[in-house]
């Protein structure tokens, strides 16, 4: 087998991937997301290694299916979708457009993960140092209205500023 | 009727049944609060964490199945093993009570898993090392939320202190179960597959004193009671709550959405 048109295939299947959106939030594509870690091509087959967001997230198997779905529209099959726990996902692999475009889409991008993710725990009254800015106005001055928003990976928030509320993707 | 499941006496079996049951016994009793939460955020809140304590589990007793011969999966796991196979110390099982009660056993438990789920980041087996990593930035989540109810309802009202003390004085006896050493916990120190329960005793109190310090809720002295959960015998409360859990599948076998 001709090592360009490997390259061509999995590049097509790439190509694919940029199409299948997140079914929770849907302005994001799972390339975007940063959950596609690798796609192989095995001749017979191609490969695509996901790797989950959240423990209980129960977009995963609806993912693995648009996945399949979506190389099997652009031809590319037959496909399978394995799972890869390690390294776990985090909120850092969401593409710097991806960031952009939740911002768009009215929720604020997570910010950067501490080094080693050790985030010590906070006691109330003490706490608030990290800025979440609006994103419909922008301003800086936001509080948090709830840790758990309408998905596990959100928090709710409200700005101060324009008064409007909105999601925090939150970093993980 | 589905008949149970019969499991073999292997140690590396119940170690990982006992964090696998914990996470899936406290998800029921956190469900349990879907439309009932004092606030909507609250019962988005717990039901969240829920979810992800389901995923933790699911997890942990699909490489715990892997382990009988012939192959169980996690729904197999879950739904069909009695009363005596559940390995989940007895805390967890505890009825919700108010909602005082449940913050206060969220926030010993998610600590207690977190540091759990640390160590096993470091497990001999690589894919429990693999689902540690993941849940473990789950975990600071929830016992951050966990931590911040404490202290605003240990720092409250009257009211709210009052059932901040009582929740303190009930769950407290409970915990030492969380530490206890026994055969299965020295196979695995041994194998490496995870840490010795005793070992998370002194971070554990730690941190929990470092939430129960902030609003002056008194640690109370340790108790000669011991729970039993971890070892198969459970409360009275375990066998309602499987009744519910189990019902669908025992009922209609292999039922699916």
């Amino acid at each position: 087998m001709n090592a360009t048109l490997d390259a061509t295939r999995a590049e097509r299947a790439w190509a694919a991937l940029d199409k299948v959106p997140d079914p929770e939030v849907p302005v994001l594509s799972v390339r975007d997301l940063g959950i596609v870690r690798d796609v192989l091509d095995h001749g017979d087959a191609i490969e695509v290694v996901l790797t989950p967001t959240y423990s209980g997230c129960p977009a995963t198997e609806v993912i693995e299916q648009s996945v399949l779905d979506a190389l099997h529209h652009a031809g590319l099959g037959p496909a399978r979708v394995t799972l890869r726990r390690a390294p776990a996902w985090t909120t850092d692999w969401i593409s710097e457009d991806g960031k952009r475009k939740l911002r768009d889409y009215g929720i604020a991008p997570p910010g950067p993960v501490a080094a080693d993710g050790a985030v010590p725990m906070r006691i109330v009254g003490r706490r608030r140092s990290q800025l979440v800015p609006c994103p419909r106005c922008g301003s800086p001055r936001t509080e948090q209205l709830s840790a758990f928003g309408s998905t596990a990976c959100k928090a709710l928030y409200r700005c101060l500023a324009c008064a409007e509320p909105f999601e925090y993707f939150k970093p993980l | 009727m589905q008949a149970s499941i019969q499991l073999p006496a292997d140690p590396a079996l119940q170690y990982l049944l006992r964090i696998g049951d914990t996470c899936l016994i406290l998800a029921q009793r956190l469900g349990e609060w879907c439309g009932h939460a004092p606030v909507l955020e609250e019962d988005i809140a717990l039901t969240n964490m829920a979810l992800d304590l389901i995923g933790q589990a699911r997890g942990v007793l699909t490489l715990a199945g892997q382990r009988i011969t012939p192959l169980l999966d996690e729904d197999q796991l879950a739904f069909l093993r009695d009363e005596r196979d559940y390995r989940n110390p007895t805390l967890a099982e505890l009825p919700r009570g108010d909602f005082a009660l449940t913050v206060l056993r969220n926030a010993m438990l998610s600590t207690w898993l977190k540091l759990m789920w640390e160590r096993l980041r470091d497990s001999s087996d690589a894919e429990l090392a693999g689902i540690a990593g993941k849940a473990l930035k789950e975990a600071r989540y929830h016992q951050q939320h966990a931590a911040d109810w404490v202290v605003r309802l240990g720092d409250g009202t009257e009211e709210s202190r009052r059932r901040s003390e009582a929740a303190l004085a009930q769950l407290w006896p409970y915990a030492a179960e969380l530490f206890e050493a026994d055969a299965v916990d020295a196979a695995a120190e041994a194998s490496g597959l995870g840490p010795s329960w005793p070992s998370l005793r002194e971070p554990w109190l730690a941190e929990m004193a470092q939430i129960l310090n902030e609003v002056h809720l008194k640690m109370p002295k340790q108790s000669g009671f011991r729970s039993t959960g971890s070892r198969g015998v459970h409360s009275e409360h375990m066998g309602f709550i499987l009744a519910e859990m189990q019902y669908l599948q025992r009922t209609y076998p292999g039922g699916a959405w």
